[in-house]
């Protein structure tokens, strides 16, 4: 009985400790989640003004570019999957591969052949476990990215996006990733980002007409040096929303782990106090039972 | 006075917001100076140096890297991958405007 009583002490000592980890673990995201909100707000202005800027060009000329070009010749297509660098984040990165693999199936069935890209450890374990080809993958800063990472992967479909079909040219890049909605809603997302699709005035919520830009030194300049950094700044943003979606839904998971801890400690408790009292109840009785013997024998 | 409204902006940042005087930024074949009632022009700028002539302080001269610059109505919007050196550029000042 005594041993009984030792393991539920035991279990309470394990489980508190993981306890600690756990609160420790939510406090950490609670204190950079506001951060990550504030580098999402930060980015913001220059993302506006490339937005405003890329569809002043579309209103004044014919785009006629590489990048807004479809590219029906093109069979292969690159799907950009945006997840987490840890777990400990609830079904954050199980839920982008779920979407992802949905977006893969439906493209394989389209007859379409899918390149992968990954950003993230948790995508990249999960697709060399099923030894499935990783063309690209940035890992080791999901919850802070920087902005050469999002340049470095901007670069990399841009290339891919550019280079010829004959040699691994794709013709549409997808991007997965989650979009940070709330503190308590965060959303996976699909969307087609190349090739481009320039709406006119998507920058003005405010529709008021945009001026005759003169460009300098011409519009087709000027749309060459301001579409790769639009594609950029997309990819910026699509980061940023991920790693506040991360960190939301690591506090998330980590604040239902610590209540999880808490029950379990609580449940524990009462059974070692249960144990003790049978083996209190047990060792009175036994005495007694010894007492009575000695009482009716002499 | 006519003056310009000036918005610096790096990829993760602003850098700078205020009323200017004038602002004087290396476009692609050329530095130009952009004064108040300037015509709406959209340019590409090369790695070089951007002057900003604010309404109140002295002026602000900043180190960028490669980039744009839109003019709209006295509305300049200067955005570049990176600022290389905000030496003396007083971010808090800006801020507290």
């Amino acid at each position: 009985m005594a041993g009984q009583q030792r393991v539920y002490r035991q279990r309470i000592r394990s489980t508190q400790s993981l306890k600690k980890i756990f609160r420790a673990m939510e406090l950490i995201a609670a204190s950079r989640i506001g951060k990550a909100r504030d580098r999402v707000s930060a980015a913001s202005p220059y993302a506006r003004a490339i937005t405003r800027a890329v569809s002043a060009v579309a209103s004044h000329t014919d785009i006629d570019h590489p990048l807004t070009t479809e590219r029906p010749d093109a069979k292969r297509v690159a799907v950009l999957m945006v997840t987490s660098d840890r777990g400990m984040a609830g079904a954050y990165s199980a839920s982008v591969i779920r979407e992802g693999e949905r977006l893969i199936e439906q493209l394989t069935s389209e007859g379409k052949e899918v390149v992968l890209y990954v950003a993230g450890r948790r995508a990249v374990s999960y697709f060399t476990f099923r030894h499935r080809e990783i063309t690209g993958q940035w890992t080791g800063s999901s919850d802070s990215p920087s902005v050469e990472t999002a340049e470095e992967i901007a670069q990399t479909l841009l290339q891919a996006f550019l280079a010829d079909p004959a040699d691994g040219g794709v013709g549409e890049l997808h991007v997965v990733y989650t979009e940070f909605v709330n503190m308590v809603t965060q959303t996976p997302r699909v969307i087609r980002m190349l090739p481009l699709e320039v709406v006119e005035g998507v920058a003005d919520d405010t529709h008021e007409a945009l001026p005759l830009y003169d460009f300098e030194p011409s519009p087709e300049v000027v749309l060459d040096a301001l579409l790769p950094r639009y594609i950029s700044s997309r990819i910026y943003a699509v980061l940023l929303q991920a790693a506040a979606s991360e960190l939301a839904a690591r506090q998330r998971a980590m604040h239902t782990a610590t209540e999880n801890a808490e029950d379990l400690i609580r449940t524990y408790t009462r059974l070692a106090n249960q144990a003790r009292q049978a083996e209190i109840t047990q060792e009175i009785s036994e005495i007694v039972s010894g007492a009575d013997a000695l009482a009716s024998a002499s | 006075m006519a003056h310009l409204e000036v918005e610096l902006v790096a990829t993760d940042r602003k850098v700078w917001s205020g009323a200017a005087s004038m602002v004087s930024a290396p476009a692609a074949d050329g530095d130009i100076g952009i004064l108040p009632g300037h015509a709406p022009l959209l340019a590409v700028l090369r790695p070089g140096v951007v002057r900003i002539h604010p309404r109140e302080g002295s002026e602000r001269t900043v180190r960028v890297g490669s980039g744009f610059l839109s003019v709209d109505t006295d509305r300049v919007t200067v955005v570049v991958d990176q600022v290389e050196d905000s030496g003396t550029v007083d971010v808090s000042a800006a801020a507290r405007r």
